[in-house]
């Protein structure tokens, strides 16, 4: 079973993520695309096991984002690492649109975004290369405070210093 | 200046940590190039043709003496002995090893320094006026909000990974020092009716492949709201910036497709979510930032008998007095001048620095102004709060040092790129030229009758050398593998901003010097009173220049 990072500790992950596109859907606790969710919400809603939602970061997510948080799980992928997106539509999430479950970031990230994506409202990190998560988890942690307002810290430095 | 405190202190060394770590894990293996790229790019950190080179920010062009000399030796230990003033007030070192670059960073921290933010596709360094706090047209000191803009832009955590790099200058004065409109922001601090601080906001202004004047989309942005709309800005450039094309992804792009007037409306509606909110500043954070930027104890002049008496050191000394001419400024404490010190004596690469010469700066600032410099965006140095009466003595010390040549502001105080003698980027040399046209117009006399003139080389289409905003341009390109300079006139970087028009067809680097000449003539043969060589061009327009180099056909 995959691993990933969750609130600083290393876990299982209990997920099955679905592909886009996706026909039929595995039995367990599963992550299907945004659209799939939407096409087949009448057969998810008959799911047996929890349903989760992914998407890619460049989503304009004020699409949909409200009928998504109560949702136990939502996943933004990164297709590239280099493509910052994700953090706007996870600070939006969590900020503007109040979601409060697991927000994991999926795709290519690197264990060196791992400050700045907790800080835009990520909890939960799924790396796609087998990497030394008792490593990562310390990326965490690179900064002990930051300047600027976050999930992370709702309030800016300049108040609390 | 600003001081650190223990938080500002905790972020750049826990920086400096974190690429320490960052380079070991590279160096073992565990980090591949592709991944290493960004982070390095991030503190600042490039590989060039020949070595490594090392950007290190110098916040809105603000040093202590103490830095200086802490750069001195750096240069010294991990480099050549010589370090390289950019166009965007920042320090380039030319040739550190990539595994001594976290001892370097290590270093800067020492003196509250960092190279956070010099490269890489995130928010720069924040860039201002050199003579911010003296400007006798200043609306306001712009220095406290460039701070505050460089605290919020340090790690923010949702712009790490924008489309392209993103760079911020502020302007508080009337007239334009820093280039601001041609920024992806551009600020101009402004005061309203009610006698109110405020900010004009320009976007989408920038050079490279396709230069851009900004355009205004806010007319008056009360103080307080600076950094939420900032906020606003960035979230909209990068979520819908190009992230295609690199040479299509400067936010300068996504506002003339979008047309300046949509694009102001979407960061509008984007702001009244972040409007008020906790980021918005309060007037307790705005006063403490300013606390740091007070004036220096200035003494009392007799100004008048100053006056006299530097006019009569003047007469009896025409060195001195074309320095005093051209290399000093007034400002608005009487009795007291800017100095500009020359980093473009014919020879040197323009805005290369010896570490023996970063010492002597650093001690002249000691001696005649309050231990504090300023970086400027044309590559020299400024000391302010000079006293007229000390200006001689500052002078001979300086002139010791190869610091006194009297070009500010003339064809010989060119801006420069570091072109394809270090840049891996570039299509041609630009250093060559830059020396070939000192030399070429080494009559003192000549030269200041030409008055006002700025001339910029960029060694390619990206622009780091201004090209598109020197009154005289000139562009390195790559012609069949071969080095050619195309030239341009007519541009200008003041708050009539306007870009350079080509003139012709590229030349080879022999005949540049020859054409300028021509172009110099033009001008000389055409100029009505006190013209200046843009004024002329804007009078008379580009043909006479045209036909001068390229004959009557072309």
């Amino acid at each position: 079973m995959a691993q990933l990072l969750k609130d600083t500790q290393i876990i299982d992950d209990q997920w099955i993520r679905v592909p886009a596109d996706a026909e039929v859907f595995p039995a367990g606790d599963i992550l299907v695309h945004y659209n799939d969710w939407q096409t087949h919400q009448d057969e998810l809603n008959q799911h047996q096991g929890a349903v989760g939602v992914w998407f890619d970061g460049n989503e304009e997510i004020e699409a949909f984002a409200e009928s998504l948080v109560s949702l136990p799980l939502i996943a933004i992928n990164f297709p590239k690492f280099v493509d910052g997106r994700g953090f706007s539509a996870a600070r939006l999430l969590r900020e503007r649109y109040g979601f409060k479950g697991e927000l994991r970031a999926v795709g290519q990230i690197i264990r060196d975004q791992l400050f700045l994506l907790q800080r835009c409202g990520f909890n939960a990190f799924q790396f796609e290369d087998n990497i030394d998560l008792d490593q990562a988890v310390k990326s965490l942690t690179d900064f002990s405070d930051s300047y600027q307002v976050a999930v992370d810290q709702p309030q800016p430095l300049f108040k609390r210093r | 200046m600003y001081r650190y405190d223990q938080y500002d202190q905790q972020i750049v060394d826990e920086r400096v940590a974190q690429y320490r770590d960052q380079t070991q894990r590279f160096l073992a293996g565990d980090i591949s190039e592709e991944e290493f790229l960004p982070l390095r790019l991030q503190n600042g950190l490039y590989v060039q043709r020949l070595a490594p080179m090392l950007r290190i920010a110098v916040p809105y062009g603000l040093l202590s003496s103490n830095q200086l000399r802490k750069l001195a030796h750096i240069s010294r230990k991990y480099d050549k002995g010589y370090v390289h003033f950019t166009t965007r007030q920042n320090i380039q070192l030319n040739w550190p090893q990539l595994e001594e670059v976290p001892d370097i960073l290590a270093e800067l921290a020492s003196v509250e320094m960092h190279a956070i933010q010099t490269s890489g596709n995130c928010i720069r360094n924040t860039t201002t006026d050199q003579y911010a706090g003296v400007a006798i047209d200043e609306i306001e000191d712009p220095r406290p909000w460039c701070e505050i803009i460089r605290q919020w832009s340090t790690l923010h955590p949702e712009f790490a990974f924008l489309p392209r790099k993103f760079k911020i200058a502020v302007c508080g004065s009337e007239q334009d020092r820093a280039a601001f409109l041609l920024h992806d922001i551009g600020i101009q601090l402004v005061t309203n009716d009610q006698g109110e601080t405020g900010f004009q906001v320009f976007v989408g202004g920038g050079l490279g492949r396709t230069p851009v004047i900004a355009s205004l989309i806010r007319d008056f942005l009360p103080k307080q709201h600076l950094l939420t709309y900032l906020d606003a800005i960035l979230r909209i450039y990068n979520r819908y910036g190009n992230r295609d094309n690199k040479y299509k992804a400067r936010i300068k792009i996504l506002v003339k497709a979008w047309t300046p007037e949509v694009f102001a409306e979407r960061v509008e509606a984007e702001w009244a979510h972040l409007k008020g909110g906790p980021a918005t500043l309060t007037e307790q954070e705005i006063d403490r930032v300013k606390g740091f930027f007070t004036l220096p104890d200035y003494q009392a002049v007799d100004n008048d008998s100053a006056s006299t008496e530097l006019q009569r050191l003047a007469s009896d000394n025409k060195a001195f007095s074309r320095w005093l001419d051209r290399n000093t400024k007034p400002q608005k404490q009487a009795g007291y001048r800017s100095v500009s010190l020359s980093l473009k004596p014919a020879g040197v690469a323009p805005g290369d620095v010896t570490d023996r010469q970063l010492e002597v700066i650093a001690d002249l600032a000691d001696q005649f102004s309050f231990g504090e410099l300023r970086s400027t965006h044309n590559q020299n140095i400024v000391l302010t709060d000079v006293l007229v009466t000390e200006l001689y003595e500052l002078w001979t010390a300086a002139k010791a040092a190869g610091l006194a040549t009297p070009n500010i502001g003339t064809i010989n105080d060119m801006i420069c790129c570091p072109g394809g003698d270090y840049c891996s980027l570039a299509n041609a040399k630009s250093i060559p030229v830059a020396e070939a046209i000192q030399r070429k117009f080494d009559d003192l006399d000549y030269v200041y009758d030409l008055g006002d003139l700025e001339l910029n080389i960029s060694g390619c289409m990206n622009a780091c050398g201004h090209h598109h905003i020197g009154h005289i341009g000139i562009l390195g390109v790559d012609k069949k593998g071969e080095e050619w300079y195309q030239i341009q006139i007519g541009g200008s970087a003041s708050k009539n901003a306007a870009l350079a028009k080509v003139l012709g067809p590229s030349l080879s680097r022999d005949a540049v010097t020859d054409s300028i000449e021509k172009l110099l003539d033009v001008y000389v043969e055409n100029r009505q009173e006190e013209e200046t060589f843009l004024a002329t061009y804007q009078r008379i327009g580009i043909d006479k220049f045209k036909e001068r180099v390229y004959g009557a056909t072309a």
